[in-house]
């Protein structure tokens, strides 16, 4: 029994579903919903790697390299706003920030 | 068969790694678990052959972006108590979700291929560089998106620090005025003063 | 002879605007100096139009003077189409209108509105040339309107009285609807002819009668039959036929001069004036021409009836006109058109002088206008006398008056008939003659024999009126004695109105009776012996005599004996109350209900406001998904990311 790309493909979809499950259960912790991201945003890198090995094509790897520079950028500044938030409200609690409502 | 071996053991790992990210109860912990699923997927990618990426994600992420996320994590004084609060509230929902979304991707992987097999392509020569060959096409077809992505980490860089920088306005706090400093001309620090000679 | 025409239209226009707008600035002098000018110009270029085309040998004239507009192939023009027919409706619209003016120097020579009072009359004249000069539909429908505005304004002219307000309103909203007839009536030949202009219409006036309309379903009726109905719907609102006669008896709410000029000898007849221009097209329609008959007929007979019971002589003299306006209709539907012009003319002259002489009286007993309160006015009054019993004599059919040539050719006209409901019309007639009698005399006997019924303080005062007054009542008195002698030859039997008048051979009644005539003696003389008319008016006058001046306490007995037909009476057959009551809420009720649901629950509940509360609704409800919560977010883009994965991997 090897390993096919469909493997990976599975690993990765089980691997999507447990981020969106994350969102689901920790939806009042905003560091925990990043991280969640980070979790979902690896599990297309895996499909990606994964077509790219499968048809031989490095653009795939090309695409992770950007990904991982825009979810670096991201982190880093989601985190920025997380500490301001923090800073302003003494909580990160995502039930505190309603005044979007309508 | 090693191969084999090597992929169910890290993917069976990265997933309990997942699942502790999201179900643990100190944050902390969480970013630990995220940092181990990080490694394991860095094994991953190796089996796939992505040497480059793998020491990538290690490098860069784990060693710094999950660095950040523990360095946040940690000065925060967080609540979690408050934050685990109706943690089992939507636990159905999610599993639900989650599980549809596994069933529709499986049922795409299985029946819908259209007759491709997802067969792993025979393994490149021994002194193949995976590196070279993303340097080659990086520096030379996307070198444009290169510099876009280094303008993007300029940005990040400067918004974090614009948006958590604050300046402190206590009254009697000493700060230095850079743009007076300067500003400043000969004629507002000196004064000439004309002493006439004193008779003794 | 263009100008002239012109003349003939703008003198009065030019007097009554220069009355009306600078009437402070000349006075009442200066105003009724420049409209009198104005009208007798009229008069006297009518007069020499008339002279020209019946003696002389001036041609008729049909031609556009100023083309208005051009809306695709129809042009709307004005232009004036004189022929005979025309010149002698100039000469009584301008003769009576002289007269009239004259007269209203003494009759309203205390009223403060003097000035607009001349305005309103002579532009009235100039409507009413307009009217009937006209060479197409749109500048008769002008015309038409116009009279009806200053119908409206003249009622009104008393405009503090709330019964004359009320005449006004009715006047005019009886008129609409007939109003709308006519112009439903122009509009169908405006489609089917493709024009305006009578020549032109009247040359399609065959092909148009082979044109079918659809009306409730399947029903095909002839074109030509729906727009001369439609036509002479109008007919009936201006020359107050049944059932849109209402508003003429109380029209008598404006001053007596108006009642005279509008309402008895001019606008009135502008309906049959209109039917006998149109004659090309009723030829044509027998349906048309029964319809016209029937309601004459009935006009004729009913409304004299209302005359009887009457106790204000202006009313009775109007219900005389609405009878008299009856025969002209008779006339008409019998395709007699030549007989209906005729008694237009006598008639004119006649009502006019009975009007006017009413007026005179009026004027005596202080403007007291109940018969009740007067009597033997003779021997105070004795030019008004006369002149009325002269008025009256030509009324009833007098052999020799005027009034007699005209009635007896209508009535041997419509024996000679032999359209549908002439029968009826035959006998409503002659009927009529004998209750023409009867309250043309108990007017006469009631208000100038028998005891003096009215106060001291007047009595005191009772003298004959000015000269101003008197003098257009001899001048209108001439006429009609002898205007019927003279004309009835060449007029009926002549041939006058040839080229102007169309009447189709089968139906020419007035061929039949033209071949028993040898001049006008002779007709008296074979009224007198072959006719029952002449007769039946005298029994009528007898009667009259035997009730008002022999036995004056009988009326008042005949009327509890007979109170339900007196009642029927005295309510003019209730077409008032039904008009209050039926139609009038009727109409309130559906447009009550219109408002009700059509406007504010549809529209504005349903359409306006509706939108406006869905719209409210639906964001309500829409604001309910944006809980700011940004979780809720989330969830919302994964299931429906889910969703998406889902229908991309079941479909087909």
């Amino acid at each position: 029994m090897t390993v096919t790309i469909a493997h990976y493909l599975v690993l990765a979809a089980i691997l999507f579903s447990i981020a969106v499950a994350g969102i689901f259960i920790n939806r009042k912790n905003m560091l925990l919903l990043l991280m969640c991201i980070e979790l979902m945003l690896l599990a297309v890198n895996f499909n990606f790697i994964a077509f790219s090995r499968m048809l031989g094509d490095t653009l795939g790897q090309i695409f992770v390299f950007f990904i991982l520079t825009v979810a670096a950028a991201e982190a880093a500044i989601g985190l920025a706003i997380l500490v301001v938030l923090f800073r302003n409200r003494r909580s990160i609690n995502v039930d505190a920030l309603d005044s979007l409502k309508g | 068969m090693v191969t084999t071996v090597l992929f169910y053991a890290f993917a069976a790992i990265l997933l309990v790694a997942a699942l502790g990210v999201i179900t643990a109860r100190n944050p902390v912990h969480s970013v630990l678990f995220l940092v181990f699923a990080f490694l394991q997927s860095a094994v991953l990618w190796l089996l796939l052959e992505a040497e480059f990426l793998a020491i990538t994600l290690v490098v860069v992420y784990v060693g710094a972006v999950m660095v950040l996320f523990l360095f946040v994590v940690m000065m925060l004084n967080i609540n979690v108590e408050e934050l685990r609060s109706g943690f089992t509230r939507y636990l159905p929902l999610g599993i639900g979700v989650a599980l549809v979304v596994v069933i529709e991707i499986a049922n795409v992987i299985w029946f819908r291929s259209e007759g491709q097999a997802f067969v792993t392509p025979t393994p490149h020569a021994a002194d193949y560089s995976n590196t070279k060959e993303l340097g080659g096409v990086l520096y030379t077809e996307h070198v444009f998106a290169l510099e876009i992505a280094a303008m993007l980490l300029l940005l990040a860089i400067v918004a974090a620090i614009t948006l958590t920088m604050r300046t402190r306005h206590r009254p009697g706090l000493k700060v230095q005025d850079v743009p007076a400093q300067v500003a400043v001309r000969a004629e507002d620090r000196i004064r000439v003063v004309k002493v006439g000679p004193v008779k003794e | 002879m263009e100008s002239i025409y012109l003349t003939i239209v703008l003198a009065p226009l030019a007097a009554a605007a220069i009355a009306g707008l600078l009437g402070s600035k000349i006075g009442r002098a200066g105003a009724h100096s420049v409209t009198i000018l104005g009208v007798a110009i009229s008069f006297a270029l009518s007069l020499y139009v008339l002279w020209g085309l019946a003696f002389g040998d001036a041609e008729p004239y049909n031609g556009n003077v100023y083309e208005w507009a051009k809306i695709g192939n129809v042009t709307i023009a004005v232009g004036f189409l004189i022929d005979n027919l025309t010149a002698l409706m100039m000469v009584v619209v301008t003769s009576v209108s002289l007269a009239v003016h004259v007269y209203t120097i003494g009759y309203m020579h205390d009223d403060p509105g003097y000035q607009r009072f001349f305005s309103y009359i002579s532009l009235f004249t100039f409507s009413m040339l307009m009217l009937v000069m006209s060479n197409n539909l749109m500048q008769l429908f002008f015309g038409w309107e116009a009279v009806g505005l200053v119908s409206y304004l003249l009622i009104g002219f008393w405009f503090k009285r709330p019964s004359a307000v009320f005449a006004n309103l009715k006047a005019f909203l009886v008129n609409r609807v007939g109003d709308f007839g006519f112009l439903l009536g122009i509009a169908t030949l405006l489609y089917f002819a493709g024009s305006l202009d009578y020549a032109e219409i009247f040359a399609q006036a065959e092909r148009i009668q082979g044109e079918t309309i659809n009306l409730w379903g399947a029903t095909a009726v002839s074109a030509l039959t729906v727009a001369c109905i439609c036509l002479f719907v109008g007919a009936m609102g201006k020359s107050a036929q049944v059932p849109l006669h209402v508003w003429l008896p109380d029209s008598m709410e404006g001053p007596t001069p108006i009642s005279a000029l509008i309402h008895a000898a001019t606008m009135v007849t502008a309906g049959i004036f209109m039917v006998a221009r149109m004659s090309p097209l009723f030829e044509l329609s027998e349906a048309a021409l029964a319809f016209v008959i029937v309601i004459g007929a009935t006009t004729a007979f009913f409304m004299g009836l209302l005359g009887l019971v009457q106790q204000d002589i202006k009313r009775v003299v109007a219900y005389s006109t609405l009878s008299q306006l009856g025969y002209m209709t008779v006339a008409l539907g019998a395709s007699a058109y030549a007989a209906s012009i005729f008694h237009l003319m006598t008639h004119a002259f006649f009502k006019a002088l009975l009007f006017l002489a009413a007026g005179s009286v009026i004027i005596a007993m202080h403007h007291e206008q109940d018969i009740r309160k007067m009597g033997g006015l003779r021997k105070y009054l004795p030019i008004t006398y006369w002149t009325f019993v002269i008025g009256t004599l030509a009324l009833i059919g007098f052999p020799g008056f005027s009034g007699f040539f005209s009635k007896d050719a209508l009535i041997e006209a419509v024996h000679a008939s032999s359209l549908p409901g002439s029968g009826y019309a035959y006998w409503c007639v002659l009927l009529g003659v004998f209750v023409t009698a009867l309250y043309s005399f108990r007017l006469l006997f009631v208000v100038f024999h028998g005891e003096e019924r009215m106060d001291h303080h007047t009595k005191e005062h009772l003298h004959e009126t000015p000269a101003v007054v008197t003098g257009p009542l001899i001048a209108l008195a001439v006429p009609s004695v002898i205007v019927g002698w003279l004309t009835i030859e060449p007029i009926l039997f002549g041939g006058f109105f040839e080229g102007a008048i169309f009447v189709r051979p089968e139906h020419d009644v007035l061929g039949e009776v033209g071949a028993e005539f040898h001049g006008p003696g002779a007709f008296v003389a074979h009224a007198l012996t072959h006719s029952v008319t002449v007769y039946l008016a005298a029994a009528g006058a007898l009667v009259a005599w035997f009730l008002y001046l022999k036995r004056p306490e009988i009326p008042g007995q005949l009327l509890e004996r007979a109170g339900a037909l007196y009642r029927l009476l005295a309510n003019k057959y209730y077409f008032d109350w039904i008009n209050e009551n039926v139609i009038a809420r009727a109409t309130r009720a559906v447009g009550t209900g219109l408002w009700r649901v059509g406007d504010q629950l549809l529209i504005d509940g349903l359409i306006v406001n509706g939108s406006a509360r869905a719209v409210g609704a639906i964001a309500s409800a829409a604001r309910r998904v944006q809980s700011g919560y940004l979780y809720h977010y989330a969830f919302a883009m994964v299931i429906a990311l889910a969703a998406l994965i889902g229908w991309f991997a079941l479909r087909g």
